[in-house]
C-alpha cells in the first residue's frame, strides 16, 4: 500500500499569493484519477496511464470498486486485479473502456484518448503467454 | 449523419468544419463510434429510442475556443450541451437531455489556476477533477483540503454548479463557489463578483461584488458557459474525530433532530451526517422495508423487537475537524446535549491526528470526509448496473422523517412496487437547515423495468410536491417534471427564467431543456 503523500508536508512551500492567474504558476498537467502522482521510473510502458486512469478502481485494495466486482465475479478462478492478469487482450480491454460494463461507464477520449487506451492495453498484456 | 433538431445537414457540416478549424480536427466528434461516448452511462432509457445521444462533441481547450465555437453555434443555430469532467451519473452523466444536441466537452479545460492557502481558496477550469485539484495541492504541500463529493472524478466547477455536495464542513458546494467566468451566449466572457472589476484583488475573496448577485443564474442553468470558478478551501485541520449517537425509542426521533439542529447550526457539529436506523435496517433484511408499508408492525411491536435485538431505533455517526482540544470539546457537548434523551448512549469512533499514516485509515471514516477524493463509493453498488437518484429535500425535523416513512410507505404499496433496492430511505443532512433523501433507483438493462421504473419515479415526484417536499437536482430525464411541481403563482419561477433565456440566449444554443428552460421554440404549452 503506497504511502499517503497527501500527508506529510512538503518541504518545500510553495506560497501563491497572486492577484489573477500567475502565469508561472498556471499548471496544465494531464488530468488523472490518483489521488498521488505516479512516476512511470522504471515501469513498462502503460503503467503510468494504467495508475492514471484505472487504479483507482482496478488497483490493489477494498476501496477498489472494480478489483472487488472481479473478485466477487471470478471466486479466485482468475487474479481479481487486472495488472495480475495473463490472459487480457487488447480488444477486450478496448470493449471494457468504450462501453462500460454494470456499474463500469465507459470513457470519452477527452478522458482516455485512444494513445492512452493503447498504452493501457499493451501494459495489461505484457504479460500474457505468447501463443 | 445525426443532425440537430431543426438544422439542415448542410448547415451542419459548415459549422463542423468551423468548430474543427478552431479547435482541431482530433478535437471534434462526429463519428457514430465516438459520438456514442456521450451517451448517459447510467440510461434510464437504455436501448429506448429516448435515449439522448448527441450529434457531435466539441472539447475546446481555451477560453478563446469556448467563445468561437460558442459563435459559430449561434450562427448556424447549433445547441451546445456543456460538460466539465462529465461525470454527473445518476443525473444525466455527459448526455444532453435532447438528442441532436452538441456536447461541448470543457475536459481538456484542466488548469489550475490559483490555489491560495493562507486564504483558502482556489480558482479552477472546468476539466479540473477532484483528484487534479488535490493532487495540485498535495504536490505544492499546501495547506488546504479540498471537499469531494463521493466519487472523486468529477469536477469542482461541474459539482458545485449542479449543486452538489461533499462530506466535510466544506460540504454544500454552491455555498462555498466565489466568483465565476463565463462565456455567454454571444461569445462574449463575462466575469462574476469581484471579477468584474478589472484588476480585482479579491475576485475569490468576496462573493457578492456589487449590485444584484448573478452567480446563481449560472446554477443548474442554461444561461452561460462556465469556463473558470472559484471555489473556497478548508484550511487543513489539525484533527478529525467522529463518534456515534444511539436512541432507543421512536419517538425519540423528535428530540434527536432538535438536537442536531441545534449542535449543527451552532457549528459545533459540522459536515455532512446520515440518519440511520438499526432496527429498520433489521427489518429491511428481514424482508421487510425501512419505509412504514401498510399493515405493517406497529410502533410497540417494533420497539419490542429493538429491545430484545439490542438495536436503537435511531442512531448518526457525527464527526469533527479541527484543533484537537477543539474537536475533543465537541464531542463531549455533544454527548452532554444528547444526554437529555434518556437512554441514549454514545460510541467514540475513529480519531486522527494529521499527518496520519494511510496505513491507520483502514476501517476508518470515508477517504472523502478527510478530504481525500477516491471512487471506492462504487463498491457499494457492485450489484447494480447504474442508478438514478431521487432527492426531495425535507425537512430537518423527526416529525419529517416520520411523515416521509409513511407517505413513501403508502405510495410505494398503491403503486404495487416493493421498495427494495432503494439505497438512503432515511436522509443525509448535505445542507445546512435541511434533510435530503437520496433514494436511488436502480437502472437495468431491461427495458420493461426501467419504463416502470419510470413510472415510479414520476409518482415519487408527484407525491413529494403534494406534501411540499422538492427535489433539489434531478436527471435529465425528469427536469421538465420536477421544473413542473415549482408551480407557484401560475409558474412564475419557471416564466421569470424564461424571460431570462429569451434575453441572453434568443436563439436557444445553450443546453436546451436544462432544468425545464427551454428556448421559446421549444416551449410546451404548460397544463
Amino acid at each position: 500500500m503506497s504511502k499517503l503523500v497527501g500527508f506529510s508536508i512538503a518541504a518545500l512551500f510553495v506560497l501563491v499569493v497572486a492577484n489573477g492567474p500567475p502565469a508561472q504558476e498556471q499548471q496544465t498537467f494531464k488530468s488523472a484519477w490518483t489521488a498521488t502522482p505516479v512516476s512511470g521510473e522504471g515501469q513498462p510502458r502503460g503503467y503510468v496511464q494504467f495508475q492514471d486512469y484505472c487504479a483507482a478502481c482496478h488497483g490493489e485494495g477494498q476501496d477498489k470498486p472494480g478489483t472487488l466486482a472481479l473478485g466477487a465475479k471470478y471466486k479466485g478462478a482468475e487474479p481479481a486485479m487486472l495488472e495480475k492478469r495473463t490472459d487480457l487482450t487488447p480488444q477486450l480491454i478496448k470493449l471494457y473502456v468504450r462501453n462500460g460494463i454494470t456499474v463500469m461507464p465507459f470513457f470519452r477520449k477527452t478522458e482516455i484518448s485512444d494513445a492512452d487506451l493503447g498504452a493501457i492495453a499493451a501494459y495489461l498484456t505484457r504479460n500474457n503467454k505468447p501463443q | 449523419m445525426r443532425t440537430p433538431p431543426g438544422v439542415s445537414p448542410e448547415d451542419f457540416s459548415k459549422a463542423l468544419n468551423q468548430f474543427e478549424q478552431v479547435v482541431g480536427k482530433d478535437w471534434v466528434f462526429s463519428s457514430d463510434e465516438d459520438v456514442e461516448l456521450y451517451r448517459d452511462s447510467f440510461s434510464p432509457f437504455w436501448h429506448e429510442p429516448e435515449d439522448p445521444i448527441p450529434s457531435a462533441a466539441v472539447a475546446p481547450e481555451t477560453v478563446e475556443h469556448v467563445q468561437a465555437v460558442v459563435r459559430i453555434a449561434n450562427t448556424y443555430k447549433i445547441p451546445l450541451w456543456t460538460i466539465s469532467t462529465g461525470k454527473n451519473l445518476a443525473y444525466g452523466g455527459s448526455a444532453p437531455r435532447m438528442s441532436g444536441t452538441v456536447v461541448l466537452d470543457l475536459k481538456r479545460m484542466n488548469r489550475v489556476l490559483e490555489v491560495n492557502d493562507r486564504n483558502h481558496y482556489a480558482l479552477v477550469e472546468p476539466g479540473v477533477s477532484y483528484f487534479d485539484l488535490y493532487r495540485y495541492i498535495q504536490e505544492k504541500g499546501l495547506k488546504v483540503w479540498i471537499d469531494p463529493p463521493d466519487p472523486g472524478w468529477g469536477s469542482p466547477v461541474g459539482n458545485s454548479l449542479e449543486r452538489g455536495g461533499g462530506r466535510t464542513p466544506m460540504r454544500d458546494h454552491f455555498a462555498a463557489q466565489c466568483g465565476m467566468e463565463v462565456v455567454l451566449a454571444n461569445g462574449e466572457i463575462m466575469r462574476t463578483g469581484m471579477g468584474a472589476l478589472p484588476g480585482s484583488k479579491t475576485w475569490q475573496q468576496y462573493k457578492y461584488g456589487f449590485g444584484p448577485y448573478v452567480d446563481g443564474l449560472f446554477s443548474q442553468s442554461n444561461f452561460g458557459a462556465v469556463t473558470k470558478m472559484g471555489v473556497w478551501l478548508m484550511p487543513s485541520p489539525e484533527a478529525y474525530r467522529d463518534g456515534t449517537v444511539m436512541v432507543q425509542r421512536h419517538d425519540d426521533l423528535i428530540p434527536f433532530v432538535e438536537t442536531l439542529a441545534y449542535l449543527m447550526n451552532s457549528e459545533i457539529v459540522r459536515g455532512t451526517m446520515l440518519l440511520e436506523s438499526p432496527l429498520l435496517s433489521y427489518r429491511a433484511s428481514q424482508g421487510g422495508s425501512v419505509l412504514d408499508m401498510p399493515g405493517g408492525p406497529s410502533v410497540a411491536e417494533m420497539e419490542k423487537v429493538g429491545q430484545e435485538k439490542n438495536l436503537p431505533y435511531w442512531s448518526a455517526t457525527l464527526h469533527y475537524w479541527g484543533p484537537a482540544k477543539v474537536v475533543d470539546a465537541q464531542w463531549e457537548y455533544t454527548q452532554e446535549k444528547f444526554s437529555a434523551i434518556p437512554g441514549a448512549t454514545f460510541k467514540a469512533g475513529n480519531s486522527y491526528r494529521f499527518p496520519v499514516d494511510a496505513d491507520k485509515l483502514q476501517g476508518g471514516p470515508p477517504l472523502v470526509a478527510l478530504g481525500i477524493p477516491n471512487l471506492s463509493v462504487f463498491g457499494l453498488l457492485q450489484s447494480t448496473q447504474g442508478h438514478m437518484d431521487f432527492s426531495p429535500i425535507i425537512p430537518m425535523s423527526g416529525q419529517a422523517v416520520f411523515d416521509v416513512l409513511k407517505v413513501f410507505g403508502e405510495a410505494y404499496a398503491e403503486l404495487g412496487v416493493a421498495p427494495q433496492n432503494q439505497f438512503f430511505a432515511l436522509p443525509w443532512a448535505f445542507f445546512p437547515r435541511s434533510f435530503v433523501l437520496l433514494f436511488g433507483f436502480p437502472i437495468e438493462h431491461d427495458v420493461a423495468k426501467n419504463q416502470r421504473t419510470r413510472q415510479v419515479f414520476k409518482r415519487l415526484v408527484e407525491v413529494s410536491a403534494a406534501h411540499g417536499w422538492g427535489e433539489y437536482r434531478t436527471h435529465t430525464a425528469f427536469m421538465d417534471t420536477v421544473a413542473g411541481v415549482y408551480s407557484y403563482n401560475n409558474h412564475a419561477l419557471m416564466r421569470l427564467r424564461e424571460t431570462i433565456k429569451d434575453a441572453v440566449d434568443p436563439n436557444g444554443i445553450l443546453s436546451p431543456g436544462k432544468s425545464g428552460i427551454w428556448p421559446k421554440g421549444m416551449r410546451k404549452a404548460r397544463a
